[in-house]
């Protein structure tokens, strides 16, 4: 057995490194902002191959779109992230319980359809609180929509990744059926407009950033972000859910219902896919859903959001307004001859390098153990004793 | 090179034997299934319209890419890696290979020799493109499922991006020249003559020697042998001496070779324009794959079916049963997704997966 020495943690081998007792909340945020510097990094590499000239002002327009226009483009942004932080709080719920919830794309377009039909039909209810309900009944059909999966899994043994595509593909579907029934514009071929009145209300946020979509939904996601985080780490329900995501059996050895704890946990996350579909139709800026065979994008960011936030609800907050940000950037792209694809690329492999979590999770540790030496030896007002480990700064590890 | 050839040829003499020697012992089963056989065969034979070989016909030009993608998601999946990036594997193969077409049509190359051309560059591509899941997933220990899905996200926008690049549009378009309208005598044998040879392409056959190929390696070599046991229980075949993580990276590339190559076939076979989707062809196959339960065999069956299914909409209005119905045609697009669920409900219970997938191997963990 070697002797461990957290002082020179560039000599350490990798299983030596995941056993030191380093705060883990540390190491994770740490690699998840390796992750996503590798991938700006290779979005980097592919805008240098592409056309050199124009790829440092590119990637400073990504990193800076957000601000670009002051107050109205990052108004933008929080209109962007909304239904980012949601879809990637469905994804990350599920997660903890141990699912893997890829049926965002049908959930979302479910709940956006009810919410548009309800925006539209029942015109009766008053303002005040008919995109209450229109909200409401967008959560509901999520929920519905990924019951189904969350059934099959516990009682069939489906496999969940495979149930929630096949849903995907049924709801949209079955959205442009029930669509040309209901509300249905036959001149653009798209959902009829969501009166004013029956939109996300804008509670002043549109003064302060002006001209921008901004609404409600933003403070929304957050206050939803917050009761996930309550649902999972402060009550029962949570905790099982997580004992069911740990080891299935386990937890129904220790008296939980595993089952009944599976269509919970994709309830959950179908209403939250489900008000993601509400917020986005029902934005100021005024969604259609187009009667086109193709998967609503948003579903498929979500699990991005999810993973990068590593399914911590706080987390998923930060890394929904971080997607939004740089897609903001992206539509601003076009200027140096770009095209904004080049956003999902780069988040692509962001997620990528964030499965690669062994070499980030190993270099994170070793950059925390660095930093913590030189701030200690900053505190002690030691003077650096280790001028032979200068050297093996840049040294890889094996 | 004699040897491997001496090794297949004694195990198609051993398959041929137990071929013969079931019969024997299987009696009454074997007969049943004959007997349906040929009495399908002479109702096909007198039920002898232009509908039924359209409908065959359409059916072969789905299910041939579904299932040489979902014989590609075996290799890997029976080798113990989960690969659900089969549809962003599809969509680089069938990009580049398109993008290949793209170039040479027109320029005085013969149209078989292009779409050969572009069904191998393909399936290299898809190749090429999962040797990034199996370094995530075998040397990294990474969840193989977010690896996939990275994938799935990155070919996609790696396609529009590029396309967009090239030629300003996001869409490739190319000629047709592929499809075979008669083969000589063959096209004039009842019933088989009409299907599988009046109006095919090459694909079809490269489709038909792929599914028995791939059935010899896995069930009669040594290699099958290995890449089952490594998906079945690592530490065993690393204890009988395998090296896991070389047959692991076998089976994810051979998984996108021949991803990228059902890639190119669908496109060919069913669209003259490529517009960087496959239309969830690789979320569909990885579907066949398992209610195929991961057997060559079994995922045929299941890939005519869904071919059939997906297709049923193109055919609704020849159908007088169907078309008297009036059903909007986004009904019938359900179909094969809704089948998925329920053949799904009912088999899943005593699922037969590769007891390692989805497991990355450590080889310092008993």
């Amino acid at each position: 057995m070697r002797k461990i020495d957290k002082d020179k943690p560039l000599k350490l081998t990798t299983s030596e490194l995941l056993a030191l007792d380093v705060s883990k909340a540390k190491v994770s945020i740490l690699s998840s902002l390796l992750s996503i510097f590798m991938g700006l990094v290779l979005g980097m590499i592919i805008m240098l191959i592409v056309k050199p000239e124009s790829s440092f002002g590119g990637l400073a327009t990504i990193l800076t779109g957000g601000f670009q226009d002051g107050a109205q483009s990052f108004g933008n942004v929080l209109h962007y992230s909304t239904p980012l932080i949601l879809a990637g709080l469905s994804v990350g719920f599920a997660f903890k319980a141990g699912l893997f919830n890829i049926g965002g794309a049908g959930q979302i377009v479910v709940g956006g359809f009810v919410a548009i039909y309800i925006g539209v039909k029942w015109t009766w209810l008053p303002s005040e609180i008919h995109w209450i309900v229109a909200m409401l009944g967008a959560g509901l059909a999520g929920a519905l929509w990924a019951s189904v999966p969350g059934l099959l899994k516990a009682y069939r043994n489906v496999h969940e990744v495979v149930a929630t595509i096949m849903m995907n593909y049924i709801g949209m579907y079955l959205v442009l059926i029930l669509i040309k029934g209901s509300v249905y514009n036959s001149d653009k071929n798209e959902t009829v407009s969501v009166p004013r009145a029956a939109r996300l209300p804008r509670w002043g946020l549109d003064k302060i950033f002006e001209g921008s979509y901004v609404s409600a939904g933003i403070i929304i996601a957050i206050i939803v972000s917050i009761i996930i985080y309550i649902i999972i780490f402060k009550t029962t329900l949570g905790y099982q859910l997580r004992m069911v995501g740990h080891n299935r059996h386990a937890a129904k050895y220790a008296g939980v219902n595993e089952k009944r704890n599976i269509v919970y946990s994709m309830l959950i996350a179908g209403a939250l896919a489900g008000l993601a579909g509400g917020t986005i139709y029902l934005s100021p800026a005024g969604r259609h859903i187009e009667i086109v065979s193709q998967l609503v994008s948003e579903g498929f960011d979500g699990i991005a959001v999810a993973l990068l936030g590593m399914s911590h609800p706080l987390g998923v907050l930060f890394a929904g307004f971080f997607f939004g940000y740089i897609k903001t950037g992206g539509f601003y792209m076009q200027s140096w001859g770009f095209d904004e694809e080049i956003i999902n690329i780069i988040i692509a492999s962001i997620i990528y390098f964030s499965a690669l979590a062994l070499i980030f999770r190993t270099k994170a540790t070793q950059i925390i153990l660095l930093f913590g030496k030189w701030f200690r030896n900053i505190f002690k007002k030691e003077k650096p004793k280790d001028k032979e480990n200068r050297g093996d700064l840049d040294e890889e590890d094996n | 090179m004699k040897k491997i050839i001496n090794n297949l040829f004694k195990s198609c003499k051993a398959l041929l034997n137990k071929l013969f020697t079931k019969i024997k012992t299987a009696k009454k089963k074997t007969l049943l299934i004959t007997i349906i056989a040929i009495l399908i065969f002479i109702s096909v034979w007198l039920w002898d319209n232009p509908t039924f070989y359209f409908l065959t016909r359409i059916t072969l030009y789905s299910s041939i890419p579904l299932m040489v993608v979902a014989l590609g998601g075996m290799f890997s999946e029976r080798s113990g890696v989960v690969n659900i990036a089969l549809e962003g594997m599809m969509l680089m193969g069938a990009f580049v290979g398109l993008f290949i077409m793209y170039i040479l049509q027109g320029k005085g190359y013969n149209g078989q020799h292009i779409f050969l051309l572009s069904i191998f560059i393909g399936g290299i591509v898809g190749a090429v493109y999962a040797i990034l899941h199996a370094y995530a997933s075998i040397n990294m220990k990474a969840n193989q499922i977010i690896s996939g899905t990275a994938l799935n996200l990155f070919a996609p926008a790696l396609a529009i991006f590029l396309a967009r690049f090239f030629t300003g549009t996001q869409q490739l378009n190319f000629s047709d020249p592929f499809r075979i309208k008669r083969m000589g005598f063959l096209s004039d044998i009842p019933v088989i003559g009409k299907i599988l040879f009046t109006n095919v392409y090459l694909s079809t056959y490269i489709g038909i020697v792929i599914l028995l190929v791939s059935a010899i390696i896995l069930y009669r070599t040594r290699f099958g042998l290995r890449l089952r046991a490594c998906g079945e229980h690592p530490q065993a075949a690393d204890a009988a001496g395998v090296n896991v993580y070389k047959i692991r990276y076998a089976g994810v590339i051979i998984s996108g070779f021949l991803a990228g190559i059902g890639g190119v076939v669908l496109i060919v076979a069913t669209t003259t324009t490529f517009n960087a989707n496959v239309s969830g062809y690789g979320f569909l196959a990885l579907a066949v794959l398992i209610s195929g339960q991961w057997r060559p065999g079994r995922v045929v069956i299941v890939a005519l079916l869904f071919g059939f299914l997906l297709k049923i909409s193109d055919a609704v209005t020849l159908i007088p049963l169907l078309d008297n119905l009036r059903l909007p045609s986004n009904v019938y697009s359900m179909l094969p997704y809704i089948a998925t669920l329920f053949v799904l409900a009912f088999t899943s219970k005593k699922s037969q997966a590769p007891r390692a997938a989805g497991e990355p191997y450590d080889a310092g963990k008993r």
